[in-house]
């Protein structure tokens, strides 16, 4: 809880003795005319500042005696009136709305209207706990697979590096046994720098190539068709390299020559 | 505390129930207790699901700060994401404990490498287990990595404000690839040499300067000591410091871009 200040304290409690003595006034001549309560209780009782009644009372005055002289039409006054008003004893006393009111609200306006709200509200929910507890049984999950798998298949380690002796069949790591796959196919310079350099390339700039707003399915059938053609395509030449290549990375069966294929 | 005739009424089950409570209450009401759980850590006292407490522990944990107070109900959802980002990170920190497990055990010399595997498999302390999670974990995050990059894809999720962020991620991939295959000539056993053989031959052809890249990659005209040496130093220092950098940005500007993706 923050402090209140001193000086806003002390104010505080001027405006709630006033309003006291006014109300305490106001019960005991019950029938005393409005006209005759001073400008003091006047104040206290409309709660419109004496400073603005008075220039209300001089606008008045003016629009009633046609000249008024030089009267200050003041700019808005936004500082609260200090301890005591100038006397409000010039004008003749002038006619009030219910209640002593001299000034009326004429509209409210809304504020969707004059300010630009540009965040739309969103269906929200707490990080803490709705997303964390998914999060946490993710990560307990991919951590209890890996230690589970881990305490019933070994990593592979063959005998130690020898120059002298190529494995038949030599094969990279499982993700690059696509680009080994082109191989076959291709000279190396395509194979091996060309076409990847190309698919990475165009891979990076996706989101510049694809100028299509939505992002829902139905309005993108090209583009996922495109992908997925693609996402096939490197899926299936891997799994030839992994699984369907033998000695001299020639083209066997594995369930007739077995697999050659290590993790 | 004073023993008061109530309390000795009690059985003895309910007073030691009563004396844990009391040394929780304290323990919790401690200036160092307090110093170190920040407000809305579910070990402070008095932490109750409230809307500001839920703040609070996003707000005030270091890890939990990259996330948003709030998310959209539908990225909670595993269905949307299956989690994927996620787990890769997950599997990339799993990587970094084994991995630094790993390296107390092991000198990047042709000469000790292979040595120094068998024998962390043999005779350390589970080290044959480490070593098989560092492994299956380094294949899995390979996997999640790019299954996270077609979920993505499939989403939409690459479209304005989030083009950058597939450029990042985009390279996390290639990141990713770098590190399980420098990892993959380690152990230096005939896998290893000849799949780093066949990859490198193939980077050798690259166009114009194909010898230089290789060169470089090698340390040498050929697969040596200095490989292994190379490769190390790729694979514990240089490719994680760049990958926590990518992931850093890559993380920062998910949030940017104004949060997960979609709904659809």
């Amino acid at each position: 809880m923050t402090e209140v200040p001193e000086h806003l304290r002390k104010r505080a409690e001027e405006a709630r003795a006033k309003a006291a003595a006014a109300k305490a006034a106001a019960d005991a001549p019950a029938e005393a005319p409005a006209e005759e309560l001073s400008a003091e209780q006047q104040e206290a009782a409309s709660k419109i500042p004496s400073h603005l009644l008075e220039r209300s009372k001089a606008a008045k005055a003016k629009a009633a005696g046609g000249d008024a002289g030089g009267a200050a039409t003041g700019t808005a006054v936004a500082t609260a009136p200090t301890a005591a008003a100038p006397a409000a004893a010039s004008g003749a006393p002038v006619p009030t709305g219910p209640g002593g009111h001299t000034q009326r609200l004429l509209t409210v306006v809304k504020s969707g209207s004059i300010q630009d709200v540009k965040a739309v509200p969103q269906d929200k929910v707490h990080t803490w706990p709705h997303l964390l507890v998914v999060e946490f049984g993710a990560a307990l999950f991919a951590l209890a697979f890996t230690l589970i798998f881990s305490i019933f298949v070994n990593a592979p380690l063959l005998e130690l590096a020898n120059f002298n002796e190529t494995p038949n069949p030599s094969k990279a790591p499982w993700y690059f046994l696509g680009l080994q796959e082109l191989l076959t196919v291709f000279h190396p310079m395509v194979a091996g720098v060309t076409i990847p350099g190309i698919g990475l390339f165009f891979l990076m700039f996706i989101p510049y190539i694809d100028r299509n707003p939505s992002a829902k399915p139905e309005d993108r059938k090209f583009a996922v068709s495109l992908m997925t053609v693609h996402l096939m395509f490197w899926a299936v030449l891997t799994m030839i390299g992994s699984f369907f290549r033998g000695p001299g990375f020639n083209f066997v069966f594995p369930w007739e020559a077995g697999l050659f294929f290590e993790l | 505390m004073a023993n008061t005739d109530e309390d000795v009424k009690k059985p003895l089950p309910q007073r030691l129930q009563d004396q844990a409570t009391q040394l929780v209450d304290a323990t919790q009401s401690s200036q160092a207790w307090n110093s170190i759980f920040r407000p809305g850590s579910i070990f402070r006292k008095g932490y109750t699901d409230s809307p500001r407490n839920r703040s609070y522990v996003i707000m005030n944990s270091v890890l939990y700060h990259l996330h948003p107070v709030k998310v959209k109900r539908h990225a909670v959802k595993v269905s949307y994401t299956l989690c994927l980002g996620g787990l890769s990170f997950f599997l990339f920190i799993l990587l970094t404990v084994t991995g630094i497990f790993l390296m107390f055990f092991y000198r990047p010399t042709a000469a000790a490498a292979w040595d120094d595997i068998y024998t962390l498999q043999n005779s350390v302390t589970f080290g044959l287990l480490v070593r098989n999670m560092h492994r299956w974990a380094a294949h899995l995050m390979v996997l999640s990595v790019f299954l996270h990059m077609a979920r993505v894809f499939y989403h939409g999720a690459y479209k304005p404000p989030r083009e950058f962020n597939w450029v990042i991620g985009v390279n996390l991939l290639q990141f990713t690839l770098l590190l399980s295959f420098t990892g993959y000539l380690l152990p230096w056993d005939q896998l290893a040499l000849w799949a780093v053989t066949v990859g490198t031959n193939m980077m050798g052809y690259t166009p114009v300067f194909g010898e230089q890249v290789r060169f470089v990659l090698l340390g040498g005209v050929e697969i040596g000591t200095d490989t292994l040496l190379r490769w190390y130093v790729l694979h514990v220092l240089l490719l994680p410091f760049v990958l926590v950098i990518f992931m850093a940005i890559h993380f920062w500007r998910v949030r940017k871009d104004g949060g997960i993706s979609g709904p659809l």
